[in-house]
């Protein structure tokens, strides 16, 4: 593609964001976002982590991607520290965190998150800074991937910031430990407004919540009450509450039963990582994670997989996918489109699948036939 | 209802002292727990715990009361039965007294609350010599302790720590450690890779669930409650269904998971031969597939199972 034709791209895409969000008057808020995000001369920028292990090789991926396709996006590469930053406790820098601040949008890599060192974990460093108080995964059978599940449509909505993953141990004596579930009222909320306006806004008929607040009664008794009240609000939106162990068991067996799903935060990541494990795994599954004033920080959720980095044996479709969800975000759902059809289809084509679906492509293989197809 | 059922059924030296138990009643009754504590081994069936407040979970209880620290669901593929998924065979033994269910809430101002998740060296380590000692004595191979210790690294950590301590003392069997949200993601790919799991006590309720879910459903799982002195025997799994009136009246309920238990039961009073025959016979109802409730896809009655696996008895 040439410089030229690549900028032409360019521009047409943003003239013809300005001239849908000019249309939708109705949507002001949505309308002053993007309108703010594009014009017709400054791409829009992103924050990218490309993360550790296989992170690099399939952020490039990506990168690739979206350049072929035209999306208009700087990216800003911000790595992760070797040393513990004060500013921020963790190996995430203060200017990392201040740069998705302010571009409001991001794509993250997987990062490699080392058990019991005493540091916060830079995944919650992130959420907790960001106040990303929700995160989002679809899950849905791909055409063309075969699973022993075919008809899954969900998507988790899991509450990001307290719960059971508050952080708050301590040993009590020798051999006693406690640790703290934190449920509040704001925080379930604000997890709840959101499920339900995705909900709405997606076209989606149905609301679950899931608990287990017939033994702790007053934490997802209060994470249940937030939930029926915002309920209320929508009353075309059908809302019921089941019980996880329930949950996990129907998951298991008729997966079809489920729609939007939004629970707490132990509990939402257990789901959400069976549910990924119902259509194929970690490496397909998209994430999105929102904070509060909009900022959206898309992310691949599997790991590090540090004994294939730097191999190219790499599947960069979860990252792929987030980067989609990410674009749907900020209302390129035009090229968000584009994106993800190509994906679904060379997939489904079968002929270039890396080798944890089955096949003996490499990373670059993958991507440029994804690029063909755009 | 199902035990009632099962009475009729045993030609085994067992006599019953049968009580009436609700989920609704605030305590499990004096008498009940005098008649545990005497006979030390009990059948039952299940109890419904009324969502959001007031009553704490009459099954919590009496765990508790009768230091019922292990609770053990088997899910195992049944010949006959199709499912999803092929080669399952697992344990799950999972600590029954203290973790999140330690019941320990309290709001501290109006709209936040805290619930305290205890775990301690005592417990845990028990729960491990228990896993150990089963795994030993029923010739498994391997144990995998299902944690989130990369989270909660003080209380995960603390049950880790004590699991490879006991491992330590059994070389013999294989032990590895799994992060929850992992191990439910492999459990709906891979899971014969599991063999015996140990976890505290809310993974083990998840992981209990999905394991009966991919195996069969609830409805056949069998499982008990182990203490040091008493053991209760229930249904392995019981999600979704306990207390529904109208499976009830129709008459559906499946019967098999607690036959299957009740067969656990004779085991564990050293009445090995009758276990056999009542687990063979249930097996071959199973298989043959003429008779089974709705759960398992078919339209028989609770009754109708029951007297099909009389029938089997030889």
């Amino acid at each position: 593609m040439t410089m030229a034709a690549n900028l032409a791209r360019r521009l047409i895409g943003n003239r013809s964001t300005q001239i849908l969000g000019a249309v939708n008057s109705s949507s002001g808020a949505a309308t002053s976002v993007a309108r703010a995000f594009c014009s017709s001369t400054t791409p829009i920028t992103a924050t990218l982590f490309p993360g550790d292990g296989i992170g690099p090789e399939i952020a490039e991926s990506v990168k690739k991607v979206f350049t072929t396709a035209g999306v208009p996006i700087e990216w800003e590469e911000h790595y992760v520290g070797t040393e513990i930053d004060p500013r921020t406790q963790s190996f995430l820098t203060w200017e990392s965190l201040e740069s998705v601040r302010r571009n409001k949008v991001g794509l993250k890599g997987p990062m490699a998150t080392p058990i019991g060192k005493g540091h916060r974990s830079l995944n919650l460093t992130l959420r907790k800074e960001l106040n990303l108080y929700a995160n989002v995964r679809p899950c849905y059978s791909l055409p063309g991937y075969k699973t022993r599940y075919d008809d899954v449509d969900l998507i988790t909505i899991r509450e990001n910031t307290e719960g059971e993953y508050s952080g708050l141990e301590h040993q009590v004596v020798r051999g006693v430990v406690e640790s703290l579930k934190i449920i509040t009222r704001q925080a379930s909320l604000r997890v709840a407004e959101y499920a339900f306006l995705y909900a709405k806004t997606h076209g989606r008929e149905r609301v679950s919540a899931i608990h287990k607040a017939n033994i702790m009664q007053k934490t997802d008794g209060l994470f249940l009450k937030c939930c029926r009240e915002v309920a209320e609000k929508y009353p075309e939106i059908t809302y019921e509450e089941v019980v996880i162990d329930n949950c996990c068991m129907m998951l298991v067996k008729n997966p079809a039963l489920f729609d939007v799903l939004v629970m707490p935060n132990l509990y939402g990541d257990i789901i959400s990582d069976l549910c990924a494990g119902l259509v194929g795994g970690l490496g397909l599954t998209p994430s999105c994670n929102i904070g509060e004033d909009g900022v959206a920080l898309a992310e691949a959720v599997h790991g590090s997989a540090p004994d294939i980095a730097g191999k190219n044996l790499a599947n960069p479709t979860a990252l792929l996918l987030s980067g989609v969800m990410m674009l749907r975000h900020l209302k390129l759902n035009e090229q968000a489109e584009q994106i993800h059809s190509a994906i679904i289809n060379t997939i489904a084509e079968g002929k270039y699948r890396t080798a944890d679906l089955g096949g003996s492509s490499t990373t670059t293989e993958f991507t440029k036939a994804i690029c063909d197809h755009l | 209802m199902v035990v009632l059922s099962l009475r009729f059924l045993f030609i085994a030296p067992v006599f019953f002292e049968k009580y009436d138990v609700h989920g609704e009643m605030s305590r499990v009754p004096a008498e009940v727990m005098e008649s545990i504590r005497k006979n030390k081994v009990c059948l039952k069936g299940g109890l419904k715990t009324p969502v959001g407040g007031g009553v704490s979970s009459l099954n919590v209880q009496l765990r508790k009361e009768l230091d019922l620290f292990a609770s053990l669901v088997n899910c195992f593929n049944l010949p006959g039965l199709p499912t999803r998924h092929e080669n399952v065979d697992i344990v799950v033994i999972r600590e029954n007294t203290e973790g999140e269910y330690a019941g320990l809430e309290h709001e501290v101002v109006p709209g936040v609350v805290e619930s305290l998740k205890v775990i301690t060296k005592f417990c845990s380590e028990r729960i491990a010599k228990y896993a150990f000692e089963y795994a030993y004595l029923n010739n498994r191979k391997k144990v995998t302790a299902v944690h989130k210790a990369n989270i909660m690294k003080l209380a995960d950590g603390l049950f880790l720590e004590s699991c490879r301590e006991v491992a330590k003392k059994y070389p013999s069997i294989t032990y590895n450690e799994i992060i929850v949200d992992n191990c439910c993601m492999q459990l709906v790919a891979k899971p014969e890779q599991f063999d015996v799991m140990v976890t505290p006590n809310l993974y083990g309720n998840l992981v209990a669930n999905t394991a009966a879910g991919i195996a069969g459903g609830t409805g056949v799982m069998p499982g008990g409650n182990v203490g040091a002195d008493h053991a209760v025997f229930e249904q392995g799994a019981s999600a979704g269904n306990v207390g529904k009136d109208k499976i009830v009246l129709e008459n559906k309920a499946n019967p098999v998971a607690l036959l299957l238990s009740s067969a656990m039961m004779l085991r564990h009073l050293q009445f090995p031969s009758f276990a056999d025959r009542l687990e063979t016979a249930v097996k071959k109802v199973i298989a043959e597939g003429k008779c089974r409730t709705k759960d398992l896809g078919g339209t028989s009655t609770t009754q109708e199972v029951v007297d099909a696996v009389i029938a089997k008895l030889d």
